[in-house]
């Protein structure tokens, strides 16, 4: 069944039981909106999306007012207009001028929306909220009361995306403050630190600890990437500043997991410049012919561990190679020597002597051919997978 | 009330059969008012100086509901007589059985007197306070024992009932509260029996109908007497709403600091299901209905209706946007009727007398009666039921008994903290829905306060701004922090620091609260302020321009003066002034240290030669 209404004088017909604001931006209308994300359910907190509805006593706000056959609507007449800076200027007269530093600057949607509406920070007599800034101790959020506009939307994220329910709001009107259980810190309010909050907070209440200082929206790269950590093939962006990365964010259109991350796909990344990544294979030097050459030659490396205090920093010439020195090959001498040994191990004590045990690192695909690998070229059954369990 | 008293009231009703009540009986009042006043104890007290008489078979002691004049209480009222005994102390029982009930000669030190003529009054009824009263809602209470069905039931309690289940449809019933023409007394005034219509015609189960006993407005007690004092006719109304919408379940959601009434309540469930009126097959008729207490942790938002569903689901108070109206998606997504007390206890009656009888009643578009707890600067205060259209000055100086001390009356709120004040020249302002929201105030569900000469209207719409800035929910911004901003601005103005900006700056405010906030809270918040402003301009100047507080109550814009003439030097004032703001020798005229004194106002309170003046 479909509607029409008549948006700003153009007709619009969409499907029974859209809101207002589905029905506009089906027809390509803009109307802010703040407390409102696609992904949760719509509460009509922060008032501004109001649009006029002919006929009503009230502005009405878009995000939850069901459409009805017939409808007027305007959704930039003057009144909507004055009612929605009016807003804003209250958002700011209660929030710290503090654009100049802050780590969401460029990418807030109250920024946005002040900027657009031409409301300047007022000075006044009045109250503001001092909160404590960053009170909480879990390793990944970082947390600004005095930037949060109490859209509530982290609530919504972490109960309807995350089932934590770590987040409520305590206390009323002015007090309103928003707190993890009954005002614990976050980890003891069921938080498992996917970060789900952080990344629907439409203001820089909600953070990335790792992240504080490190970038911001027009500083960094936003590189697409598929997560390396299971086989479930979540999307996100790594923002890259300089070569590094310094912060992951999700991405809308992420097709298998939208915006949702877990801790280690969200915040998991640190090890990817870490100095002690392995990024070369590694191979014995008993199993390798040739060392000596290969080292004079440049194309092989001992392998120092960082940090071991063995490489006194002059060089790797003092180095004495043993038979069981680490030595960095290439990946297909490291292979050859893999598929000589299980062909040994082969025929000296026959398939029984595999075991096999496959990561849930891996996508299906892999995780196929490595089964196939076992059973049609070792010969053995004795297959098993981390994530069996 | 007695039974001459009703049909003095509603000559043409049947309200009024007293079968089955022995002839002398004495009526303690059992409100929470009289309650704390001792009258348990008085009725203890009752119980065994009648017993010591060997009187306990021929007179009977009975607890009742609120008689509303409270400030009076504890109230006795002795029957069949109907004496009206106020203020008894159980060191007064002994009096009131031997003369009263054993000689026939009234206690007459303990019958209320007439202010003016100081003439003991005999009936409760010849009292001004209940002169112009007119009692449906509150026709049971001060009569029967809430705790005892049997009494409800001889009052044709539950007769309504059994006529909608063997005689009437649904759509009848429904029809028939239309007709009524009753409106909803939680405040909007919205029709009942199109709620009604609305949520029948919604089609989806289950269906819930919800009772609004919440009544956050200061000073609001009518809901808490109601359901002290009669539950249930409360109750008899709910089933016939759930009757009448096709629901399984009900909610009555009362604030838990009404002890009293939650556990009248309670008792009252347990007799209706004992005797059939609630559960399966209700007094066998393919009808079933039960209803179940919530009690809520008394925020004042959540009488706002989608906050208080949101509070029977367990979630924070908070209000949600309608539409979709509870009619359509409340409680659990489904579709609920919410109303208050009073507009479930006027059901039983309606359906019993006709819809015909109540359109009588009142004002036109506006039947029935209004309760209003009558308070502030009048002498009579209390809870008082009144015919719909009755004046304000008939209110105030008819049943309130006008102001005291003769002192000028200048203005009186209505409809509590989302309510506006109106001045002496709306005084002849009909009470009802239509006409007090064309004054500009509105008949919402609370209190009615009344503010004469030595009230501050700056100081008195800051009181409200302050109300609503603690109870606003915090939810949506214009209401959470525009309700802030007010405040802020109205202390600036008090404490002498106000610009004529600010005044503006109030009326900026107080438009994008009204535009932009979620639910009437945030939106009406404003409303005593812009009231106080339409109408004592004037006074908000003073505060600005002169720097001078007119009713003398601004401590930063006053100062207490001794009028040296007058002073004899009794030193009574410098012995008392808690900063030691005065000096002066003995027998000589004291001086005020302006620096010093913090304006409370103690030793103009205490000087019994009237020296002290606040300038
Ligand atoms: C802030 C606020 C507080 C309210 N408090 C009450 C209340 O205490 N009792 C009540 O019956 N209605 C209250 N209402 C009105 C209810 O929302 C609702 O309109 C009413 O219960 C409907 O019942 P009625 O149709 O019988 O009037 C309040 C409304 C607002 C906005
Ligand atoms: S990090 Fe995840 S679990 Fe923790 S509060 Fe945020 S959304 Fe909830
Ligand atoms: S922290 Fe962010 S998402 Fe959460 S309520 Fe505050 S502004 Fe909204
Ligand atoms: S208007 Fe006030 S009480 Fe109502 S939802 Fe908004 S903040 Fe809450
Ligand atoms: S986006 Fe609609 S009220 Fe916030």
């Amino acid at each position: 069944m479909t509607v029409t209404l008549t948006i700003n004088g153009q007709k619009v017909t969409t499907a029974e039981g859209s809101t207002i604001l589905e029905a506009a931006r089906s027809a390509g209308i803009y109307i802010p909106t703040l407390c409102h994300h696609p992904d949760l359910s719509n509460v009509g907190a922060c008032r501004i999306c109001v649009v006029e509805v002919v006929g009503a006593r009230n502005l009405q706000t878009a995000c939850t007012t069901p459409i009805a056959e017939g409808m007027v609507v305007y959704t930039d007449s003057e009144i909507v207009r004055a009612t929605r800076r009016f807003v804003l200027e209250m958002l700011l007269s209660d929030h710290p001028n503090d654009c100049m530093t802050c780590e969401v600057s460029g990418d807030c949607e109250l920024q946005d929306l002040v900027y657009d509406y031409g409301v300047k920070w007022p000075e006044h007599k009045g109250k503001r909220h001092n909160w404590e800034i960053d009170p909480d101790p879990n390793p990944f959020v970082f947390i600004d009361r005095n930037k949060c506009i109490l859209c509530g939307r982290c609530v919504r994220a972490c109960a309807e995306i995350q089932n934590r329910d770590v987040w409520n709001f305590a206390h009323r009107g002015f007090r309103t403050k928003l707190v993890a259980g009954a005002d614990q810190f976050m980890l003891d309010a069921r938080c498992e630190s996917c970060g789900q909050c952080v990344a629907y907070c439409p203001v820089g209440a909600l953070y990335d600890k790792m992240s504080l200082g490190k970038g911001r929206a027009n500083q960094v790269q936003k590189v697409r990437t598929t997560c390396s950590y299971c086989g479930v093939g979540c999307n996100f962006d790594l923002n890259v500043r300089d070569g590094r990365i310094v912060r992951v964010t999700s991405a809308p259109d992420a097709p298998v997991n939208g915006m949702a991350l877990c801790v280690k796909g969200r915040y998991g990344y640190d090890y990817v410049h870490h100095p002690d990544r392995l990024t070369a294979p590694l191979v014995r030097a008993r199993w390798l012919q040739g060392v000596e050459e290969k080292l004079k030659g440049g194309e092989w490396q001992v392998f120092v561990p960082q940090g071991n205090g063995r490489d006194g920093g002059d060089g790797s010439d003092h180095l004495t190679v043993t038979p069981d020195t680490f030595i960095q090959t290439d990946w297909d001498t490291a292979l050859d020597v893999v598929a000589r040994k299980f062909a040994e191990e082969k025929r000296l004590h026959g398939s029984g002597a595999f075991g096999m045990l496959a990561s849930a690192k891996c996508t299906n695909e892999e995780n196929y051919l490595f089964n196939k690998f076992a059973r049609q070229i070792l010969g053995t059954n004795t297959i098993d997978h981390c994530a069996r369990l | 009330m007695g039974e001459q008293t009703n049909v003095r009231i509603v000559e043409d009703a049947a309200l009024t059969s007293t079968k089955d009540l022995p002839s002398q009986w004495i009526a303690v009042c059992m409100g929470t008012g009289c309650v704390s006043s001792a009258s348990a104890e008085v009725r203890q007290a009752l119980i065994q100086e009648l017993e010591r008489h060997g009187l306990s078979s021929q007179v009977e002691v009975r607890r009742t509901g609120c008689f509303g004049f409270c400030a009076a209480g504890p109230i006795v009222v002795i029957h069949p007589d109907e004496t009206f005994y106020t203020r008894v102390t159980p060191a007064d029982v002994k009096d009131i059985v031997e003369q009263h009930i054993l000689a026939n000669r009234r206690v007459e030190r303990l019958m209320y007197r007439d202010p003016v003529t100081k003439v003991p009054i005999e009936k409760w009824y010849e009292i001004g306070f209940y002169s112009k009263q007119q009692r449906i809602v509150l026709h049971n209470c001060g009569i029967i024992d809430p705790e005892n069905i049997d009494h409800y039931l001889a009052r044709e309690g539950y007769q309504a009932l059994h006529k909608v289940l063997s005689e009437m449809t649904p759509d009848q019933v429904i029809d028939e509260v239309i007709r009524s023409g009753l409106r909803g007394r939680g405040g909007g005034g919205f029709p009942t029996g199109l709620k009604w219509k609305i949520t029948r015609q919604t089609p989806r189960w289950p269906k819930y109908v919800i009772c609004n006993a919440d009544e956050g407005d200061p000073g609001a007690f009518m809901d808490r007497s109601t359901l002290e004092g009669d539950p249930h006719s409360v109750i008899e109304g709910m089933i016939i709403a759930a009757y009448a919408i096709g629901a399984r379940y009900g909610y009555i959601y009362c604030r838990a600091e009404y002890p009293l009434a939650i556990h009248r309540l309670q008792v009252a469930l347990d007799q209706a299901r004992q005797r059939g009126f609630l559960g399966g097959n209700i007094r066998g008729f393919d009808f079933s209905f039960d209803l179940y207490i919530k009690e809520g942790a008394g925020a004042f938002v959540c009488g706002e209706e989608t906050a208080l569903m949101a509070s029977i689901q367990g979630d924070r108070g908070n209000p949600w946007p309608r539409p979709p109206y509870p009619a359509v998606s409340g409680l659990w997504g489904q579709p609920s009727n919410v109303n208050n007390v009073k507009s479930y206890a006027y059901v039983p009656h309606i359906i019993r007398l006709g819809a015909d009888w109540f359109k009588q009643l009142g004002a036109p578009d506006n039947p029935g009666t209004a309760i209003f707890a009558l308070t502030g600067m009048v002498n009579n205060t209390g809870l008082i039921e009144v015919p719909m259209g009755i004046t304000l000055r008939e209110i105030i100086y008819d049943i309130g008994g006008g102001i005291p001390d003769g002192r000028k009356f200048k203005a009186v709120q209505t409809g509590g903290p989302l309510g506006g004040c109106l001045p002496e020249a709306y005084l002849d302002t009909p009470v009802d829905f239509d006409s007090l929201c064309a004054a500009g105030a509105v008949m919402g569900s609370g209190g009615m306060i009344v503010a004469d000469e030595t009230t501050c209207m700056v100081e008195f719409a800051k009181y409200f701004m302050r109300f609503a800035c603690d109870e606003s929910c915090g939810k949506c911004p214009p209401c959470r922090i525009g309700s802030t901003r007010m405040l802020e601005t109205l202390e600036c103005i008090t404490a002498g620091l106000g610009t004529l900006e600010d005044l503006d700056y109030l009326r900026y405010l107080a438009n994008g609260m009204q535009k932009g906030s979620l639910c009437a809270l945030g939106q009406l918040a404003p409303s005593p302020v812009m009231s106080a402003l339409r109408h004592f301009e004037d006074e908000f100047r003073a505060h600005i321009e002169e720097r001078r507080c007119p009713a003398g109550k601004c401590h930063a814009l006053i100062t207490y003066e001794i009028i040296a003439d007058l002073c004899t030097g009794c030193m009574v004032c410098a012995r008392n002034c808690p900063t030691n703001a005065i000096r002066g020798e003995k027998r000589q005229p004291h001086v005020i240290d302006p620096a010093l004194c913090e304006r409370c106002g103690l030793c103009k309170e205490l000087c019994k030669f009237d020296a002290i003046v606040v300038r």
